[in-house]
């Protein structure tokens, strides 16, 4: 096998060339031989010879432009404008569980505010001993927390409900990040301000001008709330609530609230405009759920996937994607390449993972035959990730939030690979 | 400097020494940190509005007033008021809530506490809820129940979905024919790269 003609292999272009033709390649224990020398190694190249940048070019550096396509997006279409809008992490590109803050997706409703330090002020007031006002600096005196999450929004596959929609893992998937945040738990500012913890909620909202107000039940804010300040070591980007957000482990993105200003305990729910008109869920009679906060388990493989197509050819393969749940810790992740007649357990790196995302791979070796692959996430509790057809049977097609299916790709011969339902 | 010289040199002095009235003893004590919230403040800040009325201003608009209003602040996006007061919302707090707090779009908390009134008793009326001579207050707000306020239930995944989808999974053989039965490129609503 040793002189199969993987032409092209030790040419630089056939990085980036996607889909090369790769489903024509033969397999091989051991890579072609070369025609020829390769110049990039038999050649002096320039960043061999000469200088880099030095230390004084770039204070705060960005991906090199080698990723410039690594980028959040969007979808035009999904919302009338761009300020009242979401877009997309690009986790087909991604590896590992962290997400950069600078690709992270973003969900604004009155747009991303410039907020200081100097003008951030937090409230508590409500049913406490003592109402009260916090500056910026002094939240950072209260003892902190460190905490890994993920944040998913509840339209995140949204658009699938209706059928196989949009062809990437960035647009079907794309609504969820995981950082490592570094803030100070709710409860403990409960606490300073004297909260009637007998309360039954804490209404939280923003400081931009659609406030984004949600209602969140005592039990859960004494339970795991962060009032964080910090994301995966520096202080959050703006688009994600600087100075100061809401994490709210596990439930939805929308309660993580950004900028936040005020937090006020009450014995009921506010039933805001974003826990009434929006984040319910439609069911096929008309009525609706509310207060549809946990995430349920859910998996998708980023790689293979539409955006990031097998170019190899036949051989080794890394399939590789993401498990979540808003219920505790990912015990599992199967994977089918038959869409789901057999399945495979992959391998989880090892992380403790609650409420966080983690990451599996299983190591394939493709025969070039078209794939129906699927990953299938079971989590700590037990749940197993469901068909789409599955969660059609019990909540219709009238839903928008909480789609948590197993996700189809179709892996054709040539290494593409697109959306699909199945069967 | 030492904690308890921080708490003593602190602005809060006097709430701080104040005993925690509702904390849980099991939890540690507060710190001393912040300051108390000024009910000048709380009041500006503290605009929510619940389905029992609480937070209601006081005020009063009505419909006429309101369809102007509607036609100079909220038209340029909505075109006609959200027909879905009337079929989904099943609070009319929640639009004096988000009207109050949140709008008009880029020029939100502009409207006072009266033309708020007007424009949701326009909303109301063009939901056919209301008729045109309708004027909403404080006093009246109550009395307007929503066709769809008994329409959500809530959440009940637990009892509805968990004994579905808590499951052994099957791992060999779990169907005997797959087909391919939708295609996302057939849709074609994919942003271009």
């Amino acid at each position: 096998m040793g002189d199969t003609t993987q032409k092209g292999q030790t040419r630089r272009g056939f990085l980036r060339a996607g889909v090369a033709a790769g489903g024509a390649l033969a397999a091989g224990a051991v890579g072609a031989r070369a025609a020829a020398p390769d110049p990039l190694i038999t050649e002096i190249q320039p960043w061999a010879q000469g200088f880099g940048e030095g230390v004084d070019a770039t204070p705060y550096g960005m991906p090199i432009h080698f990723e410039g396509e690594v980028v959040r997006r969007n979808v035009p279409w999904l919302t009338a404008d761009p300020i009242s809008s979401i877009n997309f992490t690009p986790i087909h590109a991604l590896d590992g569980t962290i997400t950069p803050q600078g690709c992270a997706f973003e969900r604004h409703h009155s747009g991303a505010i410039e907020l200081s330090k100097d003008d951030y002020r937090l409230m508590i007031n409500g049913m406490v001993a003592r109402p009260l006002v916090f500056s910026y600096a002094e939240l950072e005196r209260f003892p902190r927390e460190s905490r890994v999450h993920f944040c998913e929004c509840a339209a995140n596959t949204g658009m699938e409900w209706a059928g196989a929609q949009l062809n990437g893992a960035q647009f079907t998937h794309g609504m969820i990040h995981n950082m490592e945040y570094v803030g100070v738990p709710l409860k403990t500012l409960l606490i300073e301000a004297g909260a009637d913890l007998s309360a039954g909620w804490v209404f939280v909202e923003g400081a931009d001008a659609s406030s984004n107000g949600r209602s969140i039940p005592m039990e859960k804010a004494l339970d795991d709330v962060l009032v964080a300040f910090k994301a995966n070591g520096e202080a959050l980007r703006m688009e994600h609530g600087y100075p100061v957000r809401l994490v709210v482990p596990g439930w939805e993105g929308n309660m993580w609230v950004k900028w936040l200003r005020r937090i006020e305990v009450r014995n009921t729910a506010v039933e805001s405009r974003e826990e009434t008109s929006k984040y319910t869920d439609t069911m096929a009679d008309g009525s609706a759920r509310k207060w549809t906060w946990v995430m349920d388990a859910k998996s998708v493989i980023t790689s293979p996937s539409p955006q990031a197509p097998i170019s190899h050819g036949p051989g080794p393969l890394v399939i590789t994607g993401l498990a979540w749940s808003g219920r505790g810790r990912i015990a599992r992740v199967d994977v089918t390449v038959d869409g789901g007649r057999n399945w495979r357990t992959a391998r989880l790196a090892p992380h403790d993972g609650d409420k966080a995302l983690h990451r599996f791979y299983l190591e394939h070796d493709w025969d070039g035959a078209e794939m129906l692959l699927q990953s299938r996430a079971v989590d700590s509790t037990g749940y197993v990730q469901p068909t789409k057809n599955e969660l059609r049977a019990v909540r219709g097609l009238n839903s928008v939030y909480h789609n948590n299916c197993i996700q189809t790709w179709w892996v054709k011969p040539t290494g593409e690979a697109e959306n699909v339902e199945i069967s | 400097m030492s904690k308890f010289h921080e708490i003593l040199t602190s602005a809060a002095l006097a709430a701080a020494l104040a005993a925690p009235a509702f904390a849980d003893p099991a939890q540690a004590g507060p710190l001393g940190l912040g300051r108390p919230a000024l009910p000048e403040e709380i009041a500006a800040w503290d605009l929510d509005v619940s389905p029992n009325g609480d937070g209601l201003p006081e005020g009063s608009g009505d419909v006429a007033t309101g369809e102007e209003l509607f036609s100079d602040n909220c038209a340029s996006c909505h075109g006609d008021p959200l027909k879905t007061v009337g079929s989904y919302w099943p609070h009319l707090s929640t639009a004096f809530d988000y009207v109050r707090r949140s709008m008009p779009f880029g020029g939100a908390q502009v409207l006072t506490d009266d033309e708020v009134y007007a424009i949701v008793a326009y909303i109301l009326y063009n939901n056919d809820l209301v008729e045109d001579d309708f004027v909403l207050s404080k006093e009246n707000f109550l009395e307007v129940t929503l066709p769809n306020a008994e329409g959500f239930f809530v959440d009940d995944r637990d009892a509805a979905e968990l004994p579905l989808f808590v499951r052994e999974p099957c791992m060999e053989n779990c169907k005997a024919t797959v087909e391919i039965t939708a295609h996302a490129s057939v849709v074609d609503v994919t942003p271009d790269e």
